[in-house]
């Protein structure tokens, strides 16, 4: 497989030592022609990936800030077919790498095939989806492959070193490792538990990983510079969507966090590099 | 092997193309942990022994299959036995399944189970065996059920569980089950989730038909005694399924007994007005193939596959998945679906009050309602078995306004 937009950008940023940033905000929170602003705001303000979450009715994974996002994108009438539209319209203005982060049910009330040919076509990177593993991801995988798609699998603390060796081999672009047992949403700290659990996901794996769950801070960010590839931050944004006015207040908004996440970052990495 | 002699479900936990394991990653490590220690529970002579010990004195089994003499009379058709599952302590089937699942949840050194309920009947059976063993429990309920079942919410507070309503969705069932997910894969390495249905991830749709099979094999055992021969029909109203598989299982290699299970049929056909998922004969549309919650089964659904809204006047019917086996046995045929609306099985519950004394839950008037309709067209030496899974002193407030 050629690599995609995900693994060059992971690439141009082992060699430039430095943390990347990926950003998750909800399609069509609280329209489509809203979130693409934000998406190309976050574009602008150096965010390495965008995440487009597909609103779904029962976000079992998701805290209080993106069931809510869901709601309100459900409400405009966002659908996965209109998601991908929309990733359509992005990629003409950008080259940013696009993932699209969704739960099964739509993706499977689509069609594998269909899915991953339309995905493809409109220039999307790969696919996440939340409630589907390696176990039962054979089928899904066949369809992203055969269009030069990432598959992008979670691990958790509570997977086991079996599981991880699992997770390594059927995801590729890399490899999102959740900081906590939990679902999404913000918290002051991270775990206590994430420098063992990277460790442990570094042993099984040499794509990159990113680390989500909990990540709001600059401090956070600063702090995974020695741990990780990349921080996800998702809840944050969302939360700065939800609380704007206007479209173009949230793009700002949004934007303005991802420069400071991304100032850390940046800072992060000397970190990782001075404790080497 | 043929389909009607496999047991199901197979290794990965599938009843035919339906079941699996569709869930967050956090979670997959405590399903296969859950599956090894069931596995394990399974093959020991003494959680058997324990467990029957306290279904036997604690819950009240065995039931009994009861004749309803002035219901066949009235009915002048099949003779109807009634497996009186209403008279089990907290007043459903439910719990069975709770009683085998805490034992588990003790033996895998859990200290605290969550739950989520829709009618309530699951979140008081779970309350029960929490205060039986000393454990604490909370429960996940959507604010529409804490309305309409509102006796159950105060019988759960009593029982000492925190009982947390869900404002989320259709502030249902289905809502509750989310946010119990939430709850376990949050505190999944100290809780245990004790699912009351035969739904969510492999383990739970064979645990749970497991744990309630002894409705089955006890009326299997009683209508040979009582009869000297099978019955011709079981019937049982299908909600997620827990009881109506209960009463199914032991039976399933008898090719001569036929089974009907019975969905909501609410106010009408539409999408949004049911809850029917496999009662495609009498032209309820809109349940697919589909993941909700942990499992691949038949789901009330969009075309985009967003899950649909229900509507059932009986909480523990108003869901819009069914348990994968019951799509399984529905698919080759074994069993047949159909629904029943608010007003039969109101009519249904009113009619048993009356003739036999006994007043069930909505959702076993459900059950009823279709013996109603199919008993007189039956011949006098016919036979069938129904479950009264539960009872009704929960749903009085609904039924008053009908007096």
């Amino acid at each position: 497989m050629n690599p995609t937009r995900i693994t060059k950008r992971f690439e141009e940023l082992r060699r430039a030592g430095e943390l990347g940033l990926v950003a998750y905000i909800t399609a069509g929170d609280p329209t489509l022609d809203a979130s693409e602003r934000i998406a190309m705001a976050l574009a602008d303000a150096g965010a390495d990936v965008i995440e487009l979450g597909v609103p779904f009715s029962d976000p079992v994974a998701d805290g209080p800030v993106i069931q809510r996002a869901s709601e309100r994108a459900l409400r405009s009438g966002t659908t996965l077919a209109g998601v991908i539209e929309s990733v359509k319209r992005l990629r003409a203005k950008t080259q940013v790498p696009l993932l699209l982060f969704s739960y099964y049910n739509p993706v499977l009330q689509m069609g594998l095939k269909k899915f991953a040919d339309a995905a493809a076509q409109a220039g999307a990177d790969g696919a996440l989806i939340t409630d589907i593993t390696p176990e039962e991801a054979g089928e899904y995988r066949g369809a992203m492959r055969a269009r030069g798609l990432d598959t992008v699998f979670l691990a958790a603390p509570t997977s086991t070193d079996a599981r991880l060796k699992m997770i390594a081999e059927t995801s590729t672009g890399f490899l999102y490792v959740i900081s906590r047992t939990g679902v999404t949403g913000t918290k002051d700290s991270l775990a206590e538990e994430l420098p063992a659990l990277t460790r442990r996901v570094r042993a099984a794996t040499s794509l990159p990983i990113a680390v989500g769950f909990g990540v709001s801070l600059p401090e956070h960010v600063s702090l995974l510079g020695g741990l990780a590839d990349a921080a996800v931050v998702g809840s944050a944004l969302v939360a700065e969507i939800e609380k704007a006015h206007s479209a173009e207040a949230a793009a700002t908004a949004v934007a303005a966090k991802a420069r400071t996440l991304k100032e850390a970052a940046r800072k992060g990495i000397s970190r990782r590099e001075a404790t080497r | 092997m043929t389909a009607a002699t496999q047991t199901w479900p197979d290794a990965r936990g599938r009843f035919g193309p339906y079941g699996g394991r569709y869930v967050p990653e956090t979670l997959m490590a405590p399903l296969e942990e859950l599956e090894r220690a069931y596995d394990a529970a399974r093959a020991d002579a003494g959680f058997a022994a324990q467990l029957d010990f306290e279904l036997k004195n604690f819950a009240g089994r065995p039931t009994p299959l009861q004749f309803a003499a002035r219901l066949t009379e009235h009915l002048g058709g099949a003779r109807i036995y009634l497996k009186r599952e209403d008279l089990l302590h907290t007043g459903a089937h439910k719990i069975n399944n709770c009683l085998g699942q805490s034992l588990l949840a003790v033996r895998m050194g859990k200290k605290r189970i969550i739950a989520e309920t829709g009618a309530g009947q699951h979140g008081v059976a779970t309350a029960t065996v929490a205060a039986r063993l000393g454990l604490e429990c909370v429960v996940y309920m959507g604010t529409e059920d804490m309305e309409r079942q509102r006796l159950n919410v105060s019988r759960m507070r009593m029982l000492g569980a925190e009982v947390v309503g869900v404002n989320s969705g259709s502030r249902t069932l289905k809502d509750a089950i989310n946010e119990a997910m939430r709850d376990w894969v949050t505190n999944v390495r100290t809780t245990h989730y004790l699912l009351g249905s035969v739904l969510g991830a492999h383990p739970y749709p064979r645990m749970v038909r497991d744990f309630h099979a002894c409705i089955g094999r006890e009326a299997r055992a009683q209508i040979l005694a009582a009869e000297k021969r099978l019955p011709d029909f079981l019937i049982a109203c299908v909600g997620g399924g827990s009881n109506a598989i209960g009463l199914f299982y032991e039976f399933l290699a008898d090719t001569s007994v036929k089974m009907i299970g019975v969905e909501a049929g609410g106010r009408g056909a539409a999408l949004g007005e049911h809850a029917a998922r496999l009662a495609f004969s009498m032209g309820f549309r809109g349940a697919r193939p589909g993941v909700l919650q942990g499992t691949y089964s038949r789901v009330l659904q969009t075309a985009d596959g967003q899950i649909a809204t229900t509507h059932s006047v009986s909480a523990g019917l108003d869901y819009p998945a069914v348990g994968p086996e019951h799509a399984w046995l529905a698919e080759q045929g074994r069993a047949e679906y159909t629904a029943a609306s608010d007003d039969a099985a109101i009519h249904a519950a009113r009619t048993l009050a009356r003739i036999e004394g006994i007043i069930p839950a909505l959702e076993s008037a459900h059950a009823l309602a279709e013996i109603i309709r199919r008993a007189p067209q039956m011949k006098r030496e016919e036979i069938i078995i129904m479950n009264l899974s539960g009872r009704g002193d929960k749903d009085m407030e609904i039924l008053a306004r009908y007096l």
